[in-house]
């Protein structure tokens, strides 16, 4: 299932990248997640080059936002093995992992009276890295005033988190996941309910922070033509199942895609 | 010493102990969302106590025992996905409350020390209840000292700061065993029913004034604590019950501070233009 990068691919028969070959990026062996007697994920198996821009699709309730979640621990799996970054991923370490891994949620809602600003809230990315009993240091937050101001929300600093737009809201949201100097990045449904023109920032936004970081993202979305261009591998999940994992030539196949959203 | 500084010394430092420590776990629970969290714990502690004198033990060990046990039941099962958070602290409320009346009920002679534990009585309070809510105090404000930034990042959004690399369940779990504590500590002075109102109404008047988060530790501190010397004062003056006077007097401050908050038509703004409520995102 895996596709090549130059100098990034590894032996589709060597999972664990064992050898002179990076370790893939996310590795999946017969992963199941199930919330009590849903299973939302079955006997998934497959691997992410690092470097790979991919886009997750499928309809609502097919398992794709679990799919996101067991990458960064925050869903529970039932059986099967996940690595990630060339670590077998447990409980035990997860926590450490996780600070290698940005995400960014469906939806942060926030109450609009919330005491937090949107500065405080793209500086919880760096908590995780700084550690424990240990503050945030100036280079901390000129850390964080860079990536506001990359994504272009530092105007938004001082204003309460909770009364951000939805467009700003996904942007600070992307501040706080670049803030963790990530290398895996986790969007799920990120331009869902936004404007062309939200969308479009955000995609952009999005692919610039992908070159200049050099990152691994997983973008969720059930919008096919939310996919920014560079996105090089899809992700096809339907009831649970990974029916499709491979270039984006897919997109173009009118009959899968057909098939993929009305079988739903 | 004059007389009357040594009669009144214990309960005003009582009183700025408890306004203080409850003013600061009020901010985690009203910022979590979980007021229910503040009368599970209070009525744990009542019946722990109650308990404790049934069967001639301390009763603020066996409330400490209780508080605790509540706290970590309150966790895992406010995670649970099938039971509503609220739903669960109102099972242990109902199931802690039945352990009180039980105990009440099986009481021989004057129950009288008992139903002390329901209103407190902060102008009788000992020194040993002093070093008791120091210890809860220094505690909570060393726990918040330590893990300012972790502790923000859990109160802002619980998922997020587990996604950053943040050890939340371990902070979230520590949060309701020290709000534990703290109800223990002041269970002989303000009383078992009425701490519930000292942790949820500072820090939700504090809510109405501020976009800061140390402002509103502040705030709330400063309010707890006022409360409990109006009703200290009041209670000295007038012989009424000094519990419900601290009570009726934080929940008077919380109605003057909704009057006066800046953030009404924001939230009226926020909401309008999303079309929703107030959301808890770590429960999405």
């Amino acid at each position: 299932m895996t596709a090549g990068r130059q100098g990034l691919g590894h032996d589709p028969n060597s999972p664990g990248g064992i050898g002179s070959c990076p370790a893939p990026a996310v590795s999946l062996r017969s992963v199941s997640v199930s919330y009590r007697e849903n299973i939302a994920l079955r006997d998934v198996t497959l691997d992410l080059d690092r470097g790979d821009f991919c886009g997750v699709i499928g309809p609502n309730g097919a398992g794709k936002t679990t799919l996101l979640t067991i990458i960064n621990g925050l869903g529970r799996i039932i059986s099967g093995n996940v690595s990630v970054l060339g670590e077998q991923a447990t409980g035990a370490n997860f926590t450490r992992l996780r600070r290698r891994i940005g995400y960014v949620a469906q939806q942060e809602r926030v109450d609009p009276r919330a005491p937090i600003s949107c500065f405080e809230a793209v500086l919880v990315g760096r908590c995780g890295r700084a550690g424990l009993l240990r503050r945030l240091k100036r280079e901390d937050h000129e850390q964080a005033r860079a990536m506001m101001e990359l994504t272009r929300t530092f105007h938004l600093a001082a204003r309460p988190v909770g009364q951000l737009s939805g467009g700003e809201a996904r942007k600070v949201a992307l501040a706080r996941a670049l803030v963790q100097e990530p290398e895996i990045l986790l969007l799920d449904e990120p331009t869902s309910n936004l404007d062309p023109r939200a969308v479009r920032e955000l995609g952009d936004l999005v692919v610039d922070a992908f070159h200049r970081f050099k990152l691994t993202v997983l973008m969720v979305t059930h919008q096919l033509d939310h996919l920014p261009p560079v996105a090089n591998r899809i992700i096809m999940v339907r009831n649970g199942r990974v029916t499709y994992c491979g270039d984006r030539s897919v997109l173009d196949q009118t009959s899968v895609m057909s098939e993929l959203f009305d079988a739903a | 010493m004059p007389p009357e500084l040594a009669l009144i010394w214990k309960p005003l430092a009582a009183a700025v102990l408890g306004g203080l420590v409850c003013g600061v776990v009020g901010v985690w629970v009203v910022l979590m969302n979980i007021p229910f969290v503040g009368v599970a714990m209070s009525h744990a502690a009542f019946a722990g106590a109650v308990t404790g004198l049934l069967l001639g033990i301390n009763p603020l060990v066996t409330a400490a025992v209780f508080c605790v046990a509540a706290s970590l039941l309150i966790g895992p099962m406010a995670e649970r996905a099938d039971i509503e958070p609220n739903v669960s602290l109102g099972i242990i409320f109902s199931v802690v409350l039945g352990f009180a009346f039980l105990a009440i009920g099986l009481m021989r002679g004057p129950r009288a020390e008992a139903l002390n534990l329901i209103w407190g009585s902060i102008l009788l309070v000992s020194a040993r209840d002093l070093a008791l809510m120091a210890a809860a105090t220094g505690a909570v404000l060393l726990f918040l000292g330590l893990f300012y930034k972790e502790l923000q990042a859990v109160l802002y959004n619980r998922e997020i700061a587990r996604a950053v690399g943040i050890p939340e369940r371990a902070l979230f779990f520590a949060m309701l065993v020290l709000c534990g504590l703290s109800v223990t500590a002041n269970l002989s002075t303000i009383g078992g029913l009425l701490i519930f109102s000292l942790i949820v109404n500072p820090p939700s008047a504090a809510y109405q004034l501020t976009y800061r988060l140390k402002t509103m530790y502040l705030l709330s501190a400063l309010f707890g604590v006022l409360s409990c010397l109006v009703g200290l004062f009041v209670s000295w003056l007038t012989d009424a019950p000094a519990g419900a006077v601290i009570i009726i007097t934080s929940s008077a401050v919380f109605g003057l501070c909704l009057l006066l908050s800046p953030k009404r038509r924001a939230a009226a703004k926020g909401r309008g233009a999303r079309g929703e409520g107030r959301g808890s995102e770590a429960r999405e």
